[in-house]
């Protein structure tokens, strides 16, 4: 008899907090997952594919998704820092498939060999190649954003990666160039 | 009056729940990284203790203690604080999903924080009436939280700091609860419960 | 308002937080008067010698200038133009070492000096009161003005802002030891600089004009008292000395007790700061029409042995000036290890200033002082190893903060690169005065770490806009391409509804062209039939043939003659196409862009060659020669990838090969080859010729839904056009024959010639 009671007692409580519980899923009930949009902020956005994904936003989606996150090379061990914080995950040095950084670069067209073929202009994912068909192709430089992507498909090998000059714009006050004293 | 402000400050200070009673570590360590999921959670466990110690108590006095079926104490108590969590689990996603995000298992995890069981069944074994229960357990929420906090904070300023090999990450972080507690002593005595 | 004005009168300041008093080492220059210095060999001067841009040049190599003849132009607001500072011919404009810490080159424009300092003739105002707001500040502007205290900030963009403002503060402090270049001006030339307050005072209309000056200048103090003593509005306040009393923000804070929010300007509280220089430098400008090439710069250090103020030309290098004082190049007599260093000479004071590494250094807009310490004065400035221990928390750094930052925070922070954090400690507001580096007991570089940081910062927001430019960029092109895709899509709808259509209506209109194409394809269409019937019928004829028959009836319309030409040039032009992709992926030794270019003479080329083969392959056909097996063979091997079926085109691919050696002789073989197979195609043509015309005829009838007795009529006039057509190509093409024969035989002469010259 006992035990009928504390069954029924237990059943009871329980079936009110159950009610209570499903009267709170559906009032507390939550749409979408902005997360994506978070992780595309933190990408570099070059549009690369160097990830395995064409482009920075289903990067973006596959990582929400449970994709590893060492695999923007552009992006850096920076990059990989900020989405562990962002999905509280460890963090996982750069997959050994990709080279480091060699500094930011951007393509130059050598004028005198270029063909018109506009193979490249297709290949870039960010249109910094301006140019017709049969007409000379050149790089917008402050559009480029270094993905390599465009050296590839030129036929007549034609397009080079140059490095960014260092001006006193971007000058980053390198400390172990000149000799820092303290000087009273 | 009096004795709720003393049972308040021994709660928060004198028995702090993790420093020196050694309850509730598990959410202590893994969610103090940073400030904002250390205060996000001392939110969520807030409200859960409080909730959960109110709620028990009036489940043993006017079902568990009238039908003699104290035997059903512990479950009774899991029942209503998983309950509680899960209500505020939905709750968090609601108002605000980076932080559900941030807390991740460690939002569910305060069902398992000994701390919200253990404020129940002390409840319980000292007797407390209704009100003392409500306070004991927001004290301890609160005691829970400051202490969450600090370490926080600390573990931040730890991580920019210059700490040998060995020692580097859940080490040094140990070792700085290790010597919060010993700070916590100093409370010893300071009220008379 | 009035409270300020109470308070000033009284000469009772406010404070500002921190603060720290180094010892002020101006008894070095400051009793001794600024020195006119003999002009140098060469003045250097950089294009860009203030904050904002470049201007362009107005001048080139070779040209002589006059002194005060603006050298760069630029409409661009933020541009300052750069002034001959004395006469002579420009000898060069190149990349040479600038006034900046890290030590990198920019363009220059070196002016060799022809020592007759001849002037620009110029026009003296005799009263400024008559000019227009807009006249002085193009004058200002004209003139090459930028703040002269430090920071160079184009000044008539600072003084160009709605008039009636509630302070303009002069900036008379000179508050870094070492530095007495503003102290000497104003005792020199306090009437000029009142005047150039005064132009300043009928631009912006302020309620107040405060001149903020230390009070370790008593002799400049007394030279602008003396110099407003009538002028009301004008008022002369001493402040104690402290260092950075001259900062923009603490001095606003000391004189009227506001202070500017972090990221405000001063401007947004109404308050306009210049530094008594620049004021000089307006007076000057505006009512003698001198532009800025000249400023006082104080040459000090005991390693100087005559260190003094002098009016250094703009544009001199800093080893000429370091020469006129009498630098003594310690590091001679030094024998221990340091030899190989240079002599610390610093540009600016020992706070603020920079270390300068190449003699070559010229003076520019901003320099005010140059230090040449010696080795007792400052040894720390010869010693390259950093002495920089770990921090002790004493907090005396954010005790002497004038900014009110905390320097420990900041530097914990930017030891571990947390740019998040030094942000949210407003890192931005730092003014990189030095005091937090003097005081700290551990001798920490601070002020080097948050420049450090706050470059990274800068360098991590230009490339979060740029990474943002990128994002909207392929979200766009991404947007582009799909359009144009059901772009295209749609077009192929359409075109396919209006074929169908057209191809319905046929029955309604017979003449229209879209219905004499659906008319072509039906007779392609009944040919396929009939020459599958005519194949059972004449076996004979076409057996050996039937694979050709078959594809050559396939392909041929009435005007076969035209068509084969047009496939011809269609088959040509995909043969070019692969050559080109073999070129592309046969990267031999020899230079890819060299073929490509190669192989579009050699299209052109082969086109020629195509048409001088085709010409020999009908003369051949005539005369029935059979020449050389191997040819055909050696044809069909290199031309194994391709798959078209006309053999003359087949023919024509090998001319477009990558290997040039043996390219001459191939064409001579080629040329054969082509011969043959025409013979064997005009072979196939004469027979097939009234077989087609049968096939016509044949398809003619077969054609189904036409209206018997036009169509008859059509086919009928169509019939007997393609056989006239026929017998007029055939003319035509021996006429080609007789004209190209000459030219085959000609070069086939020639290129045999050249194979054997290349071969000898």
């Amino acid at each position: 008899m006992n035990i009928l009671i504390a069954i029924l007692v237990l059943g009871l409580i329980a079936a009110l907090f159950g009610a209570i519980l499903g009267y709170a899923s559906i009032r507390f009930h939550v749409e979408g997952d902005p997360i994506v949009e978070q992780l595309d902020a933190l990408l570099p956005q070059t549009q690369c594919g160097q990830c395995g994904y064409p482009g920075c936003k289903p990067y973006a989606e596959a990582v929400a998704n449970g994709e590893a996150i060492n695999k923007c090379a552009p992006g850096g061990e920076d990059t990989i820092k900020k989405i562990a914080d962002l999905l509280g995950v460890d963090v996982e040095p750069l997959d050994e498939n990709h080279d480091a950084k060699k500094g930011p670069t951007v393509a130059f067209i050598i004028e005198e060999d270029c063909i018109g073929c506009t193979k490249c202009i297709q290949a870039c994912p960010v249109d910094a190649i301006l140019g017709a068909a049969k007409q000379m192709h050149t790089i917008i430089s402050d559009e480029c954003t270094g993905c390599d992507l465009c050296v590839a498909p030129c036929p007549v090998d034609c397009i080079e990666m140059r490095p960014i000059p260092e001006t006193v714009q971007n000058w980053q006050w390198d400390l172990t160039k000149i000799a820092v004293k303290q000087v009273d | 009056m009096t004795d709720y402000i003393l049972l308040l400050i021994g709660t928060v200070l004198v028995n702090n729940f993790v420093l020196v009673q050694f309850l509730g570590l598990c959410p202590f360590m893994g969610v103090s990284s940073r400030t904002e999921t250390a205060i996000g959670m001392s939110f969520a466990t807030t409200f859960v203790m409080t909730l959960a110690s109110l709620l028990s108590y009036l489940v043993t006095t006017y079902i568990l203690t009238p039908l003699n079926l104290e035997y059903l104490t512990t479950m009774s108590f899991i029942l209503v604080i998983a309950v509680v969590v899960q209500f505020t689990e939905m709750v968090v996603h609601k108002t605000s999903t980076s932080l559900y995000r941030l807390l991740g298992i460690f939002l569910p995890l305060i069902t398992t924080n000994c701390a919200v069981l253990g404020v129940a069944l002390l409840n319980l074994r000292l007797e407390h009436n209704f009100f003392e229960s409500i306070i004991y357990g927001f004290g301890a929420a609160a005691g829970f939280s400051l202490v969450l906090v600090m370490f926080s904070a600390m573990r931040e300023k730890l991580v920019n700091a210059d700490v040998p090999t060995p020692f580097k990450g859940a080490a040094i972080a140990m070792i700085t609860a290790g010597l919060m507690s010993l700070a916590f002593m100093g409370f010893s005595g300071l009220v008379k419960i | 308002m009035e409270s300020i004005v109470e308070r000033i009168n009284q000469q009772k300041f406010w404070q500002f937080h921190g603060g720290i008093h180094p010892p002020e080492q101006k008894k070095l220059t400051s009793d001794k008067p600024i020195r006119q210095l003999p002009l140098p060999k060469q003045l250097i001067l950089p294009l860009q010698q203030h904050i904002g841009s470049q201007g362009d040049l107005l001048i080139k190599v070779g040209d002589k200038v006059l002194k005060g003849q603006p050298l760069t132009q630029s409409t661009n607001p933020m541009a300052v133009p750069i002034h001959a500072p004395t006469s002579g011919v420009i000898s060069a404009i190149k990349k040479s070492v600038i006034a900046h810490p890290s030590g990198l080159s920019d363009l220059c424009i070196f002016l060799d000096v022809d020592f007759n300092d001849t002037w620009l003739p110029r026009r003296i105002c005799q009263d400024f009161t008559q000019l227009t707001k807009n006249e002085i500040i193009s004058k200002i502007a004209n003139a090459g003005i930028a703040g002269m205290g430090g920071a160079g900030f184009p000044t008539h963009i600072k003084v160009n802002t709605k008039p009636d403002i509630n302070f303009l503060i002069i900036n008379a402090a000179e508050c870094e030891p070492y530095i007495t270049a503003d102290d000497l001006l104003m005792c020199e030339q306090s009437e000029a600089i009142i005047d150039g307050i005064k132009i300043l005072d009928q631009l912006l209309n302020p309620a107040f004009i405060l001149i903020g000056i230390e009070n370790n200048k008593p002799k400049a103090i007394k030279a602008l008292q003396k110099a407003t003593q009538f002028i009301d509005k004008m008022k002369v306040c001493t402040l104690p000395t402290k260092y950075p009393t001259g900062g923009e923000k603490q001095l606003i804070k000391i004189l009227t007790g506001k202070e500017v929010k972090s990221g405000a300007l001063p401007i947004h509280s109404g308050i306009v700061v210049q530094n008594v220089a620049t004021c000089f430098a307006i007076s000057d400008a505006v009512i003698h029409d001198i532009p800025l090439i000249r400023r006082v710069v104080t040459l000090t250090g005991q390693a100087l042995s005559k260190p003094q103020n002098v009016w250094a030309l703009l544009g001199t290098p800093v080893s000429y000036l370091l020469e006129q004082t009498g630098f003594t190049n310690e590091n001679t007599a030094d024998n221990n290890k340091n030899i190989n260093l240079p002599p610390p000479v610093i540009m600016g004071g020992p706070l603020m200033g920079f270390s300068i590494l190449n003699e070559l250094v010229p003076i520019v807009k901003t320099s005010n002082c140059i230090l040449a310490p010696s080795k007792t004065e400052m040894p720390s400035a010869f010693d390259n190893n950093s002495k920089e221990l770990e921090c002790i928390r004493c907090g005396q750094c954010s005790d002497v903060c004038p900014s009110q930052l905390l320097p420990q925070e900041l530097q914990w922070s930017a030891k571990a690169k947390d740019y998040q954090q030094l942000t949210k400690l407003n890192i931005f507001d730092c003014i990189d005065c030095g005091a937090c580096a003097y005081v700290c007991p551990s001798q920490i570089p601070l002020v080097q770490y948050y420049r450090v940081a706050k470059a990274e910062i800068r360098q991590q927001q230009q490339l979060d806009i740029k990474s943002e430019k990128a994002k909207v960029r392929f979200e766009a092109r991404k947007l582009r391409l799909e359009k144009e895709k059901i772009a295209r899509e749609e077009k192929h709808k359409k075109a396919a509804a209006a074929r169908k259509a057209t191809m319905n209506k046929k029955s309604a209109d017979g003449t229209s062209a879209s219905s004499a194409v659906a008319a072509a394809l039906a007779r392609v269409k009944a040919k396929k039939e009939a020459t599958e019937k005519t194949v059972s019928d004449s076996p004979t004829i076409n057996n050996g043939k039937t694979k050709e028959h078959d594809e050559l009836s396939s392909t041929s319309n009435e005007d076969q003659g035209d068509k084969s030409q047009v496939k011809a040039a269609i088959a040509r032009a995909k043969a070019k196409r692969l050559a080109k992709s073999r070129a592309a992926e046969e990267k031999s030794d020899a230079l890819p862009t060299a073929i490509s270019v190669e192989d579009e003479a050699e299209d052109e080329k082969s086109q020629v060659k195509a048409a001088i083969a085709r010409a020999k392959a009908k003369r051949l056909a005539k005369s029935q020669a059979v020449e050389k097996q191997e040819e055909t063979t050696e044809t069909t091997e290199t031309t194994e990838t391709t798959e078209t079926t006309e053999t003359n085109n087949e023919a024509i691919e090998p001319p477009i090969a990558n290997n040039k050696a043996n390219n001459e002789d191939k064409k001579v073989k080629i040329a054969a080859a082509i011969a043959k197979a025409k013979a064997k195609k005009e072979a196939k043509n004469e027979i097939k010729a009234p077989e087609v015309n049968l096939e016509n005829k044949k398809s003619d009838v077969v054609t189904p839904n036409v209206d018997d007795k036009k169509t008859r009529i059509a086919l009928a006039v169509a019939k007997a056009k393609a056989k006239a057509k026929a017998k007029a190509n055939a003319k035509k093409d021996q006429k080609k024959q007789a004209e190209l024969l000459q030219i085959t035989n000609n070069e086939a002469k020639s290129s045999l010639k050249l194979s054997k010259e290349e071969s000898e």
